[in-house]
């Protein structure tokens, strides 16, 4: 069997096409990689996914932080604690359970005349209900990120602003928001690649892997307790999460650049990796 | 566990919730948490040392070493470190085989791998088949102890090459001045100096290392996230204390833990602060400098 073949059967083995069922015995190099390779589409889609809406909730959490009315500040402490305090691990086991003890024919909402009837199987599915635990813990991260960015904006910008009479929104708009963003865009890069680690958590807890559609780490796991060799599987999900990481922080830099592009080039911030594991 | 308890199915209220929470596996349940424990102060130790000694041998003047050094600190950059777990684990337990087998029987001269099976000589098991159960399990833990140990000394000889690296370079050249060799600048000046340096970077691995301890249920050891999956399921009438599927309640619980944990490491660490950037030239120290 050719590899290319290989290739046409299960590269998009993880999201349905193609082959149902995974090879047995006689694994080859290029069954390896094919397959691992198919299980990344679900890293990508949970990584891209839960940062872009995290990103979002991220500036609405930071700014409540940041504010000075009670009833805003104290709910975004405690979300960030919660959620930057425990292990995503047990987040994830802690929504599945929640999840699977909503009601399988769905919960009934009464809107006085008519009776709305929500669906509500689909969250304990690793898709939706992974993805906003995912979402959830992005957000924190990223909000105590940006709110330690926000606390460090230099005086001289909001001086500035007073200066030329921009107030509130505007102020915020195209004064404070761009600085805070480009304070945290090194920090916020690490977030983001370390979230994409994360990612491969997902088919490890509660959430079950349907029909045997994971992610990368699920399918070298699959190999390698099947060919009781893990010298070959774990290194192909290293190569991939490598090519990852450096096209994210490429990416991620492309932005820092067009943050810091009004800046002297000698004193623009560089991204650097910080070391940061499990969530 | 006690003589009330004789007959669950009479009780109700508070009293059957006592005898529940007092069974064999709860109690079993609780020492799983000593188990985390006992990981913890295994491995912040041994992790510090493999991190230091790759830290020193990413400063070293001889080319190899550095390399080694700086390829152990780089190595949990790129790759998630789950990946790590789940492959030293194994890699491990077949190296430590491998190793016994070539010792022991150097006459076997069948394969050790056979097609998909890795099969080593009866004596170079670990622990040998015969080994008490608990030999078994505490073999397991071992295995998680230092894998844990290997991931997160490369993150410490990540923060201290930092660290070495930020004292400043006058400190150093004043040792040296007064004709201290380089070993003695390095014991005398170097590893006093830089620890104020790598306290963020190190309470921010602890912070970090609380957090990954759930993963030992991945590498197979009885921990707390296995007794509160086995505890927590539902019970059907034929167990002496039948209940729904309560899992949700027991992650609950293991949640506040870890918030208590991360809460209580805050405390002390800010402390453990304040006490290092006492007379120190930093802005730290400057402001409690101020305030004294």
């Amino acid at each position: 069997m050719s590899c290319l073949q290989i290739i046409g059967d299960y590269a998009f083995r993880s999201i349905g096409y193609g082959e149902r069922l995974l090879p047995r015995s006689d694994f080859t190099l290029c069954h390896q990689a094919t397959l691992i390779g198919s299980g990344l589409i679900w890293n990508i889609y949970f990584g891209v996914l839960a940062l872009t809406a995290g990103f979002f909730l991220a500036n609405a959490v930071a700014l409540a932080k940041a504010s000075r009315s009670r009833w805003l500040r104290k709910p975004a402490e405690w979300f960030i604690f919660l959620f930057r305090g425990s292990p995503l691990f047990i987040q994830f086991f802690l929504f599945y359970e929640a999840f699977a003890l909503l009601p399988k024919a769905g919960l009934d909402i009464p809107l006085g005349l008519v009776t709305l009837t929500v669906d509500t199987g689909w969250l304990t599915r690793a898709w939706a209900g992974a993805l906003i635990v995912l979402f959830l813990n992005t957000a924190a991260y990223s909000a105590e990120i940006f709110y330690g960015a926000l606390q460090s904006v230099p005086r001289g910008d909001i001086d500035a602003a007073d200066a030329f009479g921009l107030t509130g929104w505007a102020r915020f708009r195209r004064v404070l928001w761009p600085t805070m963003m480009r304070l945290a865009w090194p920090a916020y890069t690490n977030e983001a690649i370390f979230l994409f680690h994360a990612t491969t958590l997902v088919f490890f807890s509660g959430f079950p892997a349907f029909q045997q559609r994971g992610d990368a780490l699920y399918y070298a796991n699959y190999l390698a307790d099947k060919t009781f060799n893990p010298f070959i599987p774990y290194p192909i999900v290293a190569v991939y999460f490598i090519l990852l990481t450096l096209l994210l922080t490429w990416a991620f830099g492309r932005v820092n650049t067009r943050l810091n592009r009004h800046l002297p080039s000698n004193i623009r911030s560089r991204i650097r990796l910080r070391p940061q594991l499990i969530r | 566990m006690f003589s009330a308890c004789a007959d669950p199915s009479g009780l109700d209220g508070l009293a059957w919730l006592g005898c529940y929470l007092t069974t064999g596996k709860h109690i079993d349940f609780y020492w799983s948490f000593l188990t985390v424990l006992i990981l913890l102060a295994i491995t912040a130790p041994v992790a510090l040392a493999f991190g230091f000694c790759g830290a020193v041998a990413a400063r070293s003047p001889v080319l190899p070493l550095r390399l080694v050094g700086k390829g152990y600190a780089a190595m949990v950059r790129g790759i998630p470190d789950i990946v790590f777990f789940l492959f030293f684990v194994i890699a491990l337990d077949q190296g430590l085989e491998w190793m016994l087998h070539q010792a022991r029987c150097p006459d076997w001269t069948d394969p050790i791998r056979q097609g998909l099976e890795f099969r080593v000589c009866p004596e170079a098991k670990i622990p040998s088949g015969d080994a008490a159960q608990v030999w078994h399990r505490l073999y397991g833990f071992g295995l998680a102890a230092v894998t844990f140990s290997i991931v997160f000394g490369a993150f410490a000889a990540n923060v201290l090459y930092g660290a070495m690296q930020a004292v400043p370079r006058a400190q150093l050249e004043t040792g040296e001045s007064f004709g201290m060799s380089p070993r003695q600048v390095f014991h005398r000046i170097l590893v006093p100096q830089m620890w104020v340096f790598a306290l963020p970077g190190l309470s921010n691995l602890w912070m970090i290392l609380i957090k990954a301890t759930p993963l030992l249920f991945l590498l197979g050891v009885q921990d707390i996230v296995y007794w509160a999956r086995e505890l927590g399921g539902s019970k059907t009438s034929a167990f002496a204390y039948p209940h729904p599927d309560w899992r949700l309640y027991y992650f609950l619980g293991l949640l506040v833990f870890y918030l208590c944990m991360t809460r209580l490491s805050e405390v002390v660490l800010g402390r453990l602060t304040q006490r290092l950037t006492r007379g120190q030239a930093t802005l730290a120290g400057d402001a409690r400098r101020k305030v004294v």
